[in-house]
């Protein structure tokens, strides 16, 4: 099962190796990360994909837990939650296609953010499914590049991961 | 201000070794280098912190990792940056594995060498990460008191481990001077371990315990950290509970009360295997349910509850599902189980299944029987078993006993009788080769009046043989028992077992004469080859109270260590000597 972990960490240095090395030391998937400072200069927030079934999930969150720098975590997935991450697309786009590309992003509400004669760069914002839905839809484009965020996360309702 | 109040101007070196000092730490276990002599020198200049100077950074942290077990306080290693700390990393890792407390202090090079490959820099917060419960760098000098208060805050709380402090040089020069004041509290918003357990689960795990027609009580080395011995023992006694221990816990139960069943596991007694596998209750305590213990987890007690006591929520349901999980120190714990047993105690002892548990304990017996820790006699060869009854005879049962790794091990834990808790000391998780020197020295420092043997065998003994250099210098009277097989007998034995006896480097050609090396140290060496020798020689031994004695015994080269767990088998499949297997 696929969840997303929601993880305030103490703006230290090494802090994020230790996370990050807890993955790779215990054999964890990582699907995405994501990290950046919050409204607290003192603390960050990360936003960690991964996958395994209900006992590995458990292991993960304790084991995450037990980092000294870990101040806070929540499993995003067991409740109402909301998802996003941000994509950009480099597609060649000529002639003809130019047209199809641009209705293509309109219909996964992208944005055209930088055009050249031969390109468009479009973003996409949304779940990752419907980032790779827009990915299939391109199928018939060349892609030229792909740069993604990772998913970030946030639970719905008045729930709030904070101190 | 009146001139009183003002703090002291001390430097960053000053401050560390007071920091230390107001912590209340009596000997730092070290060697120095280029990136701590400005340590050094502070520390040269007072008397309060003492230094003990090893031969090799690995055996400072084992004299540290074994002062904290037998003291329950962290040891404190003090080593320079480069090889000095890749050379304790063995050690830092052995204290990780067992949760041991320690503080390791190593030198840096200079903040602004950082990242360019200067002389003797490694990232040790890269290359200790793994292997710690913790690891900080000094980035300001007069962080250095809040800092060394942090680390042992750290290290001694909740699941203890190693805490690592890297200091660059510059953090501790002579000339810059800072207010020095030691912290008394800490406080940290993302760590504070949660001691007490839950009152719920506590009582549903008295509620099973109560209902339990063979229950078994499996603890392990977070009973020793924790100092629940006490409590654990009187627990299993008022409610009748056959106990056994791991490798990390033995001597938290007597092992002479009718009530130990033996240690558990790969090399545990058959009985305690046995009562496990058929187990309706298995009340785990400050045990984590490793695979030294469980063999193949999925035929792992088909049969079990399972109540985990355990202060690390990871450990618990880890590896085997918890049924009663109760997160929290085993001592607290405990403590609140003795004490709602107490509320209810003319009730609960009318709840007790007295016919079920007398057959149970009328089961046990009959296992006892099978095998009851019989070994080989023999008239013309010692057996190494015989000797650690010996030695178990000539200290009366009272001496702190370390041991290095291999089938020395498995039979100083399995014959000697251990009946208080933090004397067996030995590296459980990781299985460190060389660690029963280093470890014997740093428990005879603190305890010069007490017996302190180190078992070992001529394979391990080497890895460390250095520091009876260091034995001399500080008068450490430590007893060397040298079980010596002539070979890296758990090996062979592997060899023996799986490999049609194909002794791939498990023998060791050209021994030195330990007596004649012992003796070059400049202590006493005593060689034993016959049965008949034995007793002599340990008589003496244990006469030169103050002297540090090397024996080098010569034991049957073939035996094994039974009863053995058959790889991937169920907790009761089992050798039982080179002909039998349950
Ligand atoms: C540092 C280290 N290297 C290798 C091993 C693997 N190992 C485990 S037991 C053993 C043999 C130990 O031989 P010895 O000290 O003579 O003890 P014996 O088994 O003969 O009693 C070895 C090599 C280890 N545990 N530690
Ligand atoms: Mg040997």
């Amino acid at each position: 099962m696929r969840h997303i972990i929601a993880v305030l960490l103490e703006n230290e240095s090494g802090a994020l190796a230790r996370v990050v090395g807890l993955f790779a030391q215990r054999g964890y998937n990582i699907d995405s990360l994501t990290v950046a400072a919050t409204e607290d200069p003192t603390m960050s927030r990360l936003t960690l994909v991964t996958r395994g079934d209900d006992q590995v999930i458990e292991q993960i969150t304790k084991q995450l837990h037990k980092l000294i720098e870990v101040v806070k975590l929540v499993d995003l997935s067991e409740s109402a939650h909301i998802e996003r991450e941000l994509m950009m697309v480099k597609v060649k786009a000529s002639g003809d296609q130019r047209e199809e590309v641009k209705r293509c992003a309109d219909i996964f509400r992208g944005q055209i953010i930088d055009v050249s004669p031969t390109t468009y760069t479009i973003q996409v914002v949304g779940t990752s499914d419907k980032l790779e839905a827009f990915i299939e839809a391109m199928s018939n484009t060349q892609i030229l590049e792909v740069v993604r965020t990772g998913v970030s996360g946030i639970s719905r309702g008045e729930k709030a991961l904070a101190l | 201000m009146s001139q009183q109040n003002q703090p002291e101007m001390l430097s960053g070196g000053a401050m560390l070794v007071r920091a230390l000092h107001d912590e209340g730490v009596e000997y730092v276990y070290g060697y120095p280098g280029g990136a701590v002599l400005h340590i050094y020198d502070a520390l040269f200049q007072q008397n309060d912190v003492k230094h003990v100077l090893v031969r090799h950074e690995q055996a400072a942290t084992h004299m540290a990792d074994a002062y904290a077990r037998a003291s329950g306080k962290a040891g404190v290693v003090l080593v320079t940056s480069g090889p000095g700390a890749t050379n304790a990393v063995t050690g830092i890792a052995t204290a990780y594995m067992d949760s041991i407390p320690m503080v390791v202090i190593c030198g840096q090079v200079m903040s602004h060498l950082i990242g360019d490959d200067a002389f003797q820099e490694t990232d040790m917060l890269g290359i200790s990460r793994p292997i710690v419960k913790h690891n900080m760098s000094v980035r300001n000098p007069a962080d250095i008191p809040a800092m060394v208060k942090k680390a042992f805050y750290i290290a001694q709380s909740g699941r203890p481990g190693p805490v690592v402090l890297d200091i660059p040089k510059d953090m501790t020069m002579p000339n810059q001077k800072f207010p020095y004041s030691y912290p008394k509290d800490i406080k940290l918003r993302s760590y504070n371990p949660n001691a007490k357990g839950h009152p719920g689960q506590i009582k549903k795990a008295l509620q099973t315990l109560l209902a339990a027609k063979r229950p078994v009580l499996y603890s392990g080395g977070g009973v020793i950290l924790g100092r629940a011995s006490e409590e654990l023992t009187e627990l299993a006694k008022r409610l009748n509970l056959p106990v056994t221990n791991t490798l990390m816990g033995l001597g938290a139960y007597p092992a002479s009360d009718k009530q130990f069943i033996g240690m558990l596991g790969m090399h545990g007694s058959y009985e305690a295997n046995q009562a496990m596998h058929h187990a309706d209750v298995i009340f785990a305590v400050g045990a984590r349910f490793d695979d030294r213990v469980t063999n193949a987890t999925k035929k792992f007690c088909p049969n079990a509850t399972i109540i985990h006591i355990d202060i690390d929520p990871a450990s618990i349901s880890k590896t085997i599902n918890a049924h009663v999980p109760i997160v929290g120190l085993v001592k607290p714990v405990l403590q609140e189980m003795l004490s709602q047993l107490d509320k209810q105690d003319s009730k609960s002892q009318a709840q007790l299944d007295q016919t079920a548990l007398n057959q149970w304990w009328t089961q046990i017996q009959q296992w006892r029987e099978v095998h009851g820790g019989r070994y080989e006699q023999r008239s013309d060869l010692l057996k190494p078993q015989a000797v650690i009854e010996a030695v178990h005879r000539h200290t009366k049962g009272e001496a702190y006993v370390t041991s290095d790794v291999g089938q020395h091990q498995m039979f100083a834990a399995q014959y000697y009788k251990f009946d208080k808790p933090n004397r067996w000391i030995n590296s459980g998780g990781l299985g460190t080769m060389g660690f029963g020197l280093p470890a014997a020295m740093g428990v005879k420092l603190h305890y010069p009046d007490a017996e302190v043997v180190c078992v070992t065998g001529e394979g391990s003994i080497q890895m460390n043989i250095q520091e009876l250099s260091t034995c001399k210098q500080y008068g450490l009277g430590v007893k060397i028992i040298n079980l010596n097989n002539g070979y890296l007998g758990m090996v062979k034995q592997w060899q023996d077992m799986n490999y049609d006896s194909r002794y791939s480097s498990s023998y060791m050609d050209s021994l030195p004469d330990f007596v004649k090396l012992a003796e070059a140290y400049g202590h006493i060496g005593i060689r034993v080859t016959t049965p008949e020798e034995l007793e002599p020689a340990l008589e003496r031994a244990f006469a030169l109270k103050d002297r540090l004695v090397f024996l080098d015994i010569h034991i049957d080269p073939k035996e094994h260590v039974y009863p053995m767990q058959v790889p991937g088998g169920a907790m009761n499949d089992m050798f039982l000597s080179k002909t039998e297997r349950t």
